[in-house]
């Protein structure tokens, strides 16, 4: 009995170890460096507190980083969660062919965010000359030239044509995520609102969506942390952009860090996005871990 | 009724080909010729179909310094399937021990492990490029085999728990009064069962791991060791190379992903549900 506890230690404590030293450890060691001057090749650990932070603060890339998170959360967040739960409504309604509409809906999460940047930035290249060319030649062709725009190129879209790469990527897994909450409503709920007399609309109105809510709130804070660390869309889909129309605070992280060597500015940033995203996970893992303990 | 029916599979079809596009785009402009290949035609299918882009995506040409992707599909292939199995075998022992021999706070020690999975990795890079460069696996494949390895742990570890917790505990109840220990119970109890979980495991970390882009980035510098995604990002960053072949190298790059997908989705689909927790 004694050497099992020993052995079953023993079994666990290489990814603890690992997991303490390359998560804990160095989040601790980033915030370390949060706070010291080393803004060169070679490090300077001289103290400086939150000076850094301060700093961060009033530097305009870092401000404009920041609103353009706001608004890629919030469009990225609102169209992936409608598109998904309309999908997925949808194709609960007894749909031919529903697994492949599934397969269509979901392939775009098998396939890299480098991949889709390169593709994206293509689509919606709006050209030099005056002409309509890319998404812009098939909306004009569709009788919605209204819609034509400069996309990544206009700094006034700037982040918002990322959003629609984003979504593309992303809103099948809401989808998904959607679906499975739909098909675990026991069957006996709908009858029940049935035998009420409840139509359909009814029937989603005031039985589906409220039951729907737990997953509605995964959702948020899935997309949402992914959207606060969005990387790999952006700096292959458009780089910063003009202006920093497109930047995000992890492509400034990214370029201060390795290309500009201010490591303790690169840290602070760090520290901020992941406070950012620990604000929104903490409570979620909480309050999962203590929920499934109580049952 | 029947109108209902029909506007449900417009909307349907319309997102279909939203979903489509670029994929119709991709395939329709890597098979085109250079000469073929403008802003303008972008939806015209190719006149005539040919694969000479992807044969310079592969190849590369050293004339005009263009690098092929070649290389980098095999570094991706010996980083991603060691980097696979090893995280999976560790999830499945971990996972083990947080189900059928859970220890005072096994549920604290869970939740760090967890929250592993959710950091934005931009907070342990600066660390992380010190300890490979004092450890000489800054810039190999080694150093980029031991991050996913690591950074792999809490989901693989979340998705083992889940299975594992499936497991009724008298079963191992019964192998302990059989007279089996720990390790007998974990080979001949739980391993034998554990081939879905290991399905899903692999699936998912295969697909995240092939799809990296961060790490590979920062931890490889050198062009010849970089993973597919570095490599194509650095052939669509430079402005001589042809849209065909550009579209021909990210084909390329999700071709290995898709197919696991298109043949393994049921598999790859529980590997996401199970990432948003829903399983617990």
């Amino acid at each position: 009995m004694k050497t099992d506890r020993i052995l079953s230690i023993l079994f666990i404590l290489p990814s603890l170890i690992l997991v303490g030293i390359f998560i804990y450890g160095f989040i601790g060691w980033t915030g370390w460096v949060s706070m010291v001057n080393w803004r060169d090749v070679f490090p300077d650990f001289t103290f400086v507190g939150l000076r850094n932070y301060a700093r961060l603060f009033q530097h305009f890339r870092f401000v404009i980083s920041m609103k353009n998170t706001l608004v890629f959360t919030v469009l990225f967040l609102l169209f992936s969660i409608s598109i998904g739960l309309l999908l997925a409504i949808l194709l609960d309604r007894k749909v031919r062919f529903e697994g492949f509409f599934r397969t269509v809906y979901l392939f775009p999460m098998a396939v890299s965010f480098v991949v889709t940047g390169v593709v994206w930035r293509w689509i919606l290249n709006p050209g030099t000359g005056g002409e309509s060319v890319g998404l812009n030649w098939l909306l004009e062709r569709m009788g919605l030239g209204f819609l034509k725009s400069g996309w990544y190129t206009d700094p006034n879209i700037g982040i918002k044509a990322v959003v629609i790469a984003a979504v593309w990527q992303m809103s099948g897994y809401v989808m998904a995520l959607y679906l499975a909450g739909i098909r675990s409503i026991p069957n006996e709920l709908y009858e029940a609102a049935q035998l009420d007399g409840a139509n359909v609309f009814q029937l989603y109105r005031h039985i589906v969506l409220p039951l729907l809510r737990p997953i509605t709130l995964s959702a948020i804070i899935i997309l949402g942390h992914i959207s606060l660390k969005i990387f790999d869309l952006v700096f292959a889909m458009t780089g910063s952009g003009i202006g920093f129309s497109c930047d995000v605070p992890a492509l400034f992280m990214y370029d201060t860090t390795f290309r500009g060597n201010y490591f303790s500015q690169g840290a602070a940033i760090a520290m901020i996005l992941l406070m950012c995203v620990a604000v929104l996970i903490v409570p979620y893992l909480t309050y999962s871990i203590r929920t499934e303990v109580r049952r | 009724m029947r109108l209902g029916r029909f506007f449900l599979y417009l909307v349907l079809i319309i997102f279909v080909l939203f979903y489509l596009m670029p994929v119709y785009v991709l395939v329709v402009t890597s098979l085109k010729s250079f000469k073929e290949i403008s802003l303008r035609t972008m939806w015209i299918p190719p006149k005539e179909i040919g694969f000479s882009s992807f044969v310079r995506a592969w190849y590369g040409d050293k004339s005009k310094g263009l690098r092929g992707l070649s290389g980098n599909f095999m570094n991706s292939v010996y980083l991603t399937v060691p980097a696979t199995l090893i995280s999976s075998v560790l999830g499945s022992m971990n996972g083990y021990v947080l189900t059928k021999w859970k220890f005072k706070r096994a549920n604290l020690v869970f939740a760090l492990l967890l929250f592993g999975m959710f950091i934005p990795y931009q907070s342990i890079l600066i660390p992380l490029v010190q300890v490979l460069q004092k450890t000489k696996l800054y810039g190999t494949i080694p150093g980029l085999i031991l991050v996913h390895c690591v950074y792999g742990i809490p989901i693989t570890t979340l998705i083992f728990r889940n299975y594992y917790s499936t497991i009724p505990s008298d079963v191992v109840e019964a192998a302990k009064i059989d007279g089996a220990g720990f390790v007998k119970i974990f080979a001949k109890v739980i391993l034998p069962l554990s081939g879905p979980a290991f399905a899903v495991t692999a699936i998912w970390q295969f697909t995240s791991i092939w799809n990296d882009f961060l790490f590979g980035l920062v931890v490889t510098p050198n062009p010849s060791v970089q993973p597919i995604t570095v490599a194509l990002n650095n052939l669509a960053g430079s402005y001589f190379v042809e849209w065909n072949v550009q579209m021909a190298g990210a084909l390329i790059t999700a071709l290995p992903t898709l197919i696991v997908y298109i043949f393994l989705g049921k598999l790859f689909m529980r590997g996401l549900l199970s990432g948003s927790l829903s399983g617990m």
